[in-house]
C-alpha cells in the first residue's frame, strides 16, 4: 500500500490534475509585460512622496513594513530554532572542547591571501548595501546577508580560529534580539508619538540623499543587525555540527 | 478618558501582534542573565495582556469592526498602499482562544523543560504572534507571511525534543508538508494579485465582484483553500498532524490542535466571504466543503478510535473534528458559521485540557501507550477526571461547550436541507468521544481484560524534571478551568447571542468591504436571531454521550464478545485496516496525497 | 504563447520540485526540492509584474515618472526568499537530528510514524 511505487502513482494523479487546472488558469492571466498595475502605481507614487527613492525598500519598510517585521521575526525564531534544535546534548558534551583541526595549512595560499583581503572589502560592502537601502537596490536584508557571509571568508581560508574571535556568538546573540527589539520598538515610538503603528514619523528628506525617506533607514539598520547576525548564529550552529561529525568519524 | 480608551481600542490589533514579539526579544536578551521564574513571568504577562485584548476586542466590536491601516496608510478613494488589521468578533473571538490557551500552557508549563527555557519562552510568545496575526490580518500577503511564522515556530516547537528520534522526524514531515502548503497558497495569492492588481482582502474581493469571473479565480481559490487546509488537518492534507502531535512536547500539542487547527479553517471561511462569495460558484463549493469536511470527520473518527498511543489518537480526534468545523463553514451560511463558532471554542478547551493530561500521564509514567498504562491510572484521579469529561466533552454531553456548538450546528445543518450530515457529526463525537473514555476505563479505571502485550515498554521520555506534589496544580489546574469555560460556553446565554452577532457580521461581506475602504457607512448590523437550543437537542446529546460510552466499552470487551457478533464487525476491520496500511507512509506519500487533494479540489470546483 | 510562457515555466518548476519531493529517498535532496517548489513562486510573482519597456523602480539615476516595473511583488518576492532560506535551515538543522537519531536519511528507511506507535491492534 505505501512505498516509493505509491508515491510515484500519487504524484501522477495530482501533478496532471494541478497542471491541468493551472494550464486552464494561466491562460487567463494578463499576458506577461502587460502595463496594467494598480498597486504598483500607487506604491511608486507613495515611495516618491515620501520621498524613497528605492520604491522597493518604500514597500518594504514603509508601505508594507508590518510583513517585514513579521519576516524579521521569522528569521528570529530560526535562530532560536537553530539554538533549540542543534543544542549540545548532554550525551555529546563529553565530545566538547575540541578544535576543528582543518587549518591554515590545509588551505591553497592563493585562496587564504584572497580570503583575508576580500574579507573587510566585503564587510564594508555589506555595510554600505545596509545603510543605502533607502536610496538604491539593497538594504537590511541584502547587506545582512552579504556582512554575515564576509565574515565566513575566514573560515574559507581556513582560519576557524580568527572566525571564532571576529564573531563573539553572546554577543551576536544579543545584537540579534535588539535589531529584532528595534524594529518593533520603531513601531510602538510612532504609536507614542501619536500616529499610527510603525507610521513613517520621521522627517522625509530630499530623495536619493543619504537621510531621506524617514523610517526606512533606521529600520534597514535594525533589519542588517538582526539578519547579519541570525545568519552567523545558524551558521555557527551548522559549523558546530560538522565538527561533531569529524570528531565521531575520527572516533 | 472615553478618546483615550477608543483611541487605544482602534491600534489594540497592531499591539497585540507586535507586544508578543517584543516580549519574545526582551526575554532572549533579559533571559540570558535573568533567572527561569523572570522568563515565565513575563511570558504569563504577555499572554495575560493578549487574553485581556482579545476580550476586549470581542465584547466592543459587537456587529462591526476595529479597522487599523498600519503605518496611517488609510485608504484614499477605497485604495491604500499599507497593510490592514480587521478585528471583528469573530477574529477577536479567536484570539481569545489562542492566548487563552497560550495561558493554559503557560501555566502548564511552568517546570516543564528546564534544559531550554529561555528559547522555549521566545518561540511559544512567536507563536502567540503570529496565529493572532493570522487571525487579524486583512490582506493576502499579510497572512502568508503570519502563516509561514506560524510554520516556522511549531516546526522548531515540535522537534524540540532532539534526543528522540521520533520527535525530529515528525517535525521534519510537519516541516515539509506544511512548507508545501504555502507554497501552494502563495501561487493562489499571486493570480489572484495578477487579476485584481491587489493584495488587501476586501480590495480583491471588490475588485473580482466588479468584472466578469473565469476559472483563473476559481483555480486562485482552490490553491489558496488547500494551503490553508493543510494547516487545517482536513483529509487528504492532514498526514502531518499525528506525526506531530504525537512527538510534540504537550504543551504545544494543546497549541496546535486548539488554535493553529482552527485558524485554518478560520482562513477558509474569511477568504470565502470577503473574496470568493459572489463570484466562486457557492454551490459547487458549498458541496466541495461538505464533502471534504464528512470524508475528514469519519476518516479521523476511525483513525482515532483505533489507535493505543494516547496522543495519536488525540490528533486523529482534532482531524475528525476539523471534519465537523469544515462541514459547519462549508454550509455558507451565518447560523451554521455561529454554531462553528462555538463548537471551535468548545474543542479548543476539551482538546487542551486532554492533551495536558495525556502530559501528566507522559510525566508520572514514561509512557502514552493505553495498553502499556492499563490499571496504572489509579493513582492519578484527578487527571482521570480530565479525561472523563473531556472525552464526554468530545462526544457532545450537555452542558459542555462543544455540545452546543454541535446541536446548533444540527439544526442550522436540517434547515440548510443537509439533513444527510447529521449522522457524519454524530459519527465523529461518538468515535472520538469513545476512544477517549476507552482510555480513561482502561487506564484510569482498570476495566476489562488486562491487553495481552500491556507491559511492553515504548520508551517515552518525560518532559518534565522529577514528579512533585507542587507541581499537580499546576498541571492539573489548566485543564480544569479549560474545562469549566467550556461549561461556561454552553451555560451563558450571552455567549450564544454574541457568536449570532458574530456570524452575522463575518458574512456581511459589503459591510465589511465598506468598512475596511472607508466607502461609506456600513450601515446598520444585520440583525441575528438568537439561536435556541431545544429539548431534543438536549436529548440528542444525552444519547450521543451514552452511544460513546456503548462505543467505548465495544472497544474493551470486543474480544468477549460471542463469535457471531463478532463477526459482523469484520467489514469494519478490513476499512480499518485498509486506512492503517495507508497512514503507514513516508512524507513521499504525504506529499502525493496532498498534491492529489489539490488536484481534487480542482476538479471539483473547476468543472 | 510568449505572453503565457514564463507563467507556464514557474508551474513547470513547481511540479519538478514535487515530483523531487514526493520521490525523494534522501532528506537533503528532499529538502532542496522544497526550495526549488518555492523558486517556482518567486518567478511566478517576478513575472507577474514584470512591465514592458520598464526599468527597475529605483529613482536614483532615472527620474521620478519613468515607467518602472512593478515593485510590490519585489517586496513580496524579497519576503518569500528571506522565509524560504529560512525554513531551509531549519528543516536542514532537523535533518541533522534525523541523520544523527535514525541513522539515515533515507525516509524509506526510517520507520513509519503510525507503525512505530504500534496500533495494529483495531477495535
Amino acid at each position: 500500500m505505501t512505498g516509493p511505487r505509491t508515491a510515484r502513482l500519487l504524484f501522477a494523479v495530482g501533478a496532471g490534475g494541478i497542471g491541468l487546472v493551472f494550464v486552464l488558469a494561466v491562460l487567463r492571466l494578463p499576458g506577461f509585460g502587460q502595463p496594467h498595475h494598480p498597486y504598483g502605481a500607487r506604491a511608486v507614487a507613495a515611495a516618491v512622496a515620501q520621498h524613497t527613492a528605492n520604491a522597493v525598500g518604500s514597500v518594504t519598510f514603509d508601505q508594507r513594513g508590518f510583513d517585514t517585521m513579521g519576516e524579521e521575526f521569522i528569521l528570529f525564531a530560526a535562530a532560536l530554532a537553530a539554538l533549540l534544535l542543534l543544542r549540545q546534548l548532554r550525551s555529546e558534551e563529553e565530545a566538547a572542547g575540541q578544535r576543528h583541526d582543518y587549518g591554515p595549512e590545509d588551505v591553497f595560499a592563493g585562496v587564504r591571501l584572497m580570503g583575508f583581503v576580500m574579507l573587510p572589502v566585503t564587510l564594508l560592502v555589506g555595510g554600505y548595501v545596509v545603510v543605502h537601502g533607502a536610496i538604491s537596490p539593497g538594504g537590511g536584508f541584502q547587506g545582512g546577508v552579504v556582512l554575515a557571509t564576509g565574515l565566513h571568508l575566514a573560515y574559507l581560508a581556513g582560519d576557524f580560529r580568527t572566525l571564532e574571535r571576529l564573531r563573539p556568538l553572546p554577543v551576536l546573540d544579543v545584537t540579534e534580539a535588539m535589531g529584532a527589539a528595534t524594529y518593533t520598538i520603531v513601531g510602538f515610538a510612532a504609536l507614542a508619538s501619536g500616529a499610527g503603528f510603525l507610521a513613517n514619523v520621521l522627517p522625509h528628506g530630499r530623495l536619493t540623499d543619504l537621510m531621506s525617506s524617514g523610517t526606512v533607514p533606521l529600520l534597514n539598520v535594525a533589519v542588517g543587525a538582526e539578519v547579519g547576525s541570525a545568519v552567523v548564529l545558524i551558521l555557527a550552529k551548522f559549523l558546530e555540527q560538522a565538527l561533531t561529525k569529524d570528531r565521531r568519524a575520527e572516533a | 478618558m472615553t478618546t483615550m480608551a477608543s483611541e487605544l481600542t482602534g491600534v489594540l490589533p497592531a499591539i497585540l501582534i507586535a507586544g508578543p514579539m517584543l516580549g519574545a526579544a526582551v526575554v532572549m536578551i533579559a533571559g540570558r542573565v535573568a533567572p527561569r521564574w523572570f522568563d515565565d513571568a513575563l511570558a504569563m504577562v504577555v499572554a495575560l495582556g493578549s487574553l485581556a485584548g482579545g476580550c476586549w476586542l470581542t465584547g466592543i466590536t459587537g456587529g462591526g469592526r476595529i479597522v487599523e491601516w498600519i503605518g496611517d496608510w488609510q485608504p484614499r478613494h477605497g485604495q491604500s498602499v499599507g497593510i490592514v488589521l480587521v478585528a471583528d468578533r469573530m477574529s477577536a473571538g479567536m484570539v481569545v482562544i489562542i492566548a487563552g490557551l497560550m495561558v493554559a500552557v503557560l501555566t502548564y508549563s511552568w517546570h516543564f523543560l528546564e534544559e531550554v527555557d529561555t528559547t522555549y519562552h521566545a518561540l511559544l510568545l512567536c507563536f502567540l504572534a503570529s496565529m493572532t496575526g493570522f487571525a487579524l490580518a486583512g490582506d493576502l500577503f499579510d497572512a502568508f507571511v503570519w502563516f509561514e511564522m506560524m510554520g516556522v515556530v511549531a516546526y522548531a516547537l515540535v522537534g524540540m525534543r532532539v534526543e528522540e528520534p521520533r520527535s525530529v522526524h515528525g517535525a521534519l514531515g510537519f516541516g515539509i508538508v506544511n512548507t508545501l502548503g504555502a507554497s501552494v497558497s502563495l501561487v493562489g495569492v499571486t493570480f489572484l494579485y495578477a487579476r485584481t492588481g491587489e493584495l488587501n482582502l476586501a480590495a480583491v474581493g471588490r475588485a473580482l465582484r466588479a468584472a466578469p469571473t473565469d476559472r483563473l479565480v476559481t483555480v486562485a481559490c482552490v490553491f489558496l483553500m488547500s494551503g490553508v487546509l493543510v494547516k487545517a488537518a482536513a483529509v487528504p492534507f492532514h498526514f502531518w498532524t499525528a506525526d506531530a502531535e504525537a512527538v510534540a512536547p504537550t504543551p504545544v500539542c494543546a497549541l496546535l490542535s486548539g488554535a493553529m487547527v482552527a485558524l485554518g479553517v478560520f482562513a477558509v471561511a474569511r477568504w470565502w466571504w470577503v473574496v470568493f462569495a459572489g463570484v466562486v460558484d457557492t454551490a459547487s463549493m458549498r458541496h466541495a466543503l461538505v464533502v471534504l469536511g464528512a470524508v475528514t470527520a469519519v476518516i479521523g473518527g476511525i483513525m482515532c478510535f483505533s489507535q493505543r498511543h494516547i496522543k495519536r489518537l488525540l490528533a486523529y480526534s482534532t482531524v475528525s473534528h476539523v471534519g465537523v468545523f469544515l462541514i459547519g463553514v462549508g454550509l455558507l451560511n451565518g447560523p451554521a458559521l455561529a454554531a462553528t463558532g462555538l463548537y471551535v471554542a468548545g474543542h479548543a478547551c476539551a482538546k487542551a485540557a486532554l492533551f495536558l493530561g495525556s502530559g501528566v500521564l507522559l510525566n508520572r509514567f514514561e509512557s502514552v501507550d493505553e495498553h502499556e498504562l492499563f490499571g496504572r491510572g489509579r493513582a492519578l484521579p484527578g487527571t482521570g477526571l480530565i479525561f472523563a469529561v473531556g472525552g464526554l466533552a468530545l462526544a457532545g454531553l450537555p452542558p459542555l461547550g462543544t455540545w452546543l456548538g454541535k446541536t446548533l450546528l444540527e439544526e442550522a445543518a436540517s434547515s440548510a436541507g443537509a439533513t444527510w450530515v447529521v449522522p457524519i457529526i454524530l459519527a465523529a463525537s461518538v468515535l472520538t468521544g469513545g476512544a477517549v473514555l476507552r482510555v480513561t476505563a482502561r487506564v484510569f479505571l482498570g476495566l476489562g481484560p488486562r491487553p495481552e502485550d500491556a507491559g511492553k515498554s515504548r520508551g517515552e521520555q518525560p518532559e518534565a524534571g522529577p514528579f512533585r506534589m507542587l507541581q499537580i496544580v499546576s498541571l492539573l489546574g489548566p485543564g480544569s478551568v479549560l474545562l469549566a469555560a467550556s461549561v461556561a460556553l454552553a451555560a451563558v446565554p450571552a455567549v450564544r447571542s454574541g457568536a449570532a452577532t458574530a456570524a452575522a457580521a463575518f458574512v456581511d461581506t459589503p459591510a465589511y468591504v465598506a468598512q475596511v475602504l472607508g466607502l461609506g457607512s456600513p450601515g446598520p448590523a444585520a440583525a441575528a436571531a438568537e439561536p435556541v437550543w431545544t429539548g431534543s437537542g438536549v436529548g440528542f446529546g444525552l444519547a450521543a454521550a451514552a452511544a460513546a460510552v456503548v462505543v467505548a466499552c465495544l472497544g474493551i470487551w470486543a474480544g468477549s464478545l460471542p463469535v457471531a457478533v463478532r463477526r459482523l464487525f469484520r467489514p469494519a476491520r478490513v476499512v480499518i485496516t485498509g486506512l492503517h496500511a495507508v497512514h503507514e507512509a513516508h512524507v513521499g506519500e504525504y506529499v502525493g496525497w496532498l498534491m492529489v487533494g489539490v488536484a481534487a479540489l480542482g476538479c471539483a470546483l473547476v468543472f | 504563447m510568449f505572453a503565457v510562457l514564463p507563467y507556464l515555466a514557474a508551474g513547470w518548476i513547481f511540479l519538478i520540485g514535487c515530483y523531487g519531493l514526493a520521490t525523494s529517498r534522501n532528506l537533503v535532496h528532499a529538502v532542496v526540492s522544497l526550495a526549488v517548489v518555492q523558486s517556482s513562486t518567486y518567478l511566478l510573482l517576478l513575472a507577474v509584474g514584470w512591465k514592458r519597456d520598464a526599468t527597475a523602480p529605483v529613482f536614483g539615476d532615472i527620474s521620478p515618472g519613468a515607467p518602472v516595473v512593478d515593485p510590490i511583488v519585489q517586496a513580496l518576492t524579497l519576503t518569500d526568499i528571506v522565509v524560504g532560506a529560512t525554513v531551509s535551515a531549519l528543516l536542514l538543522a532537523l535533518t541533522i537530528q534525523v541523520a544523527k537519531r535514525h541513522g539515515t536519511i533515507d525516509p524509506e528507511e526510517i520507520r513509519s510514524l503510525e507503525q512505530d506507535s504500534g496500533d495494529d491492534d483495531g477495535q
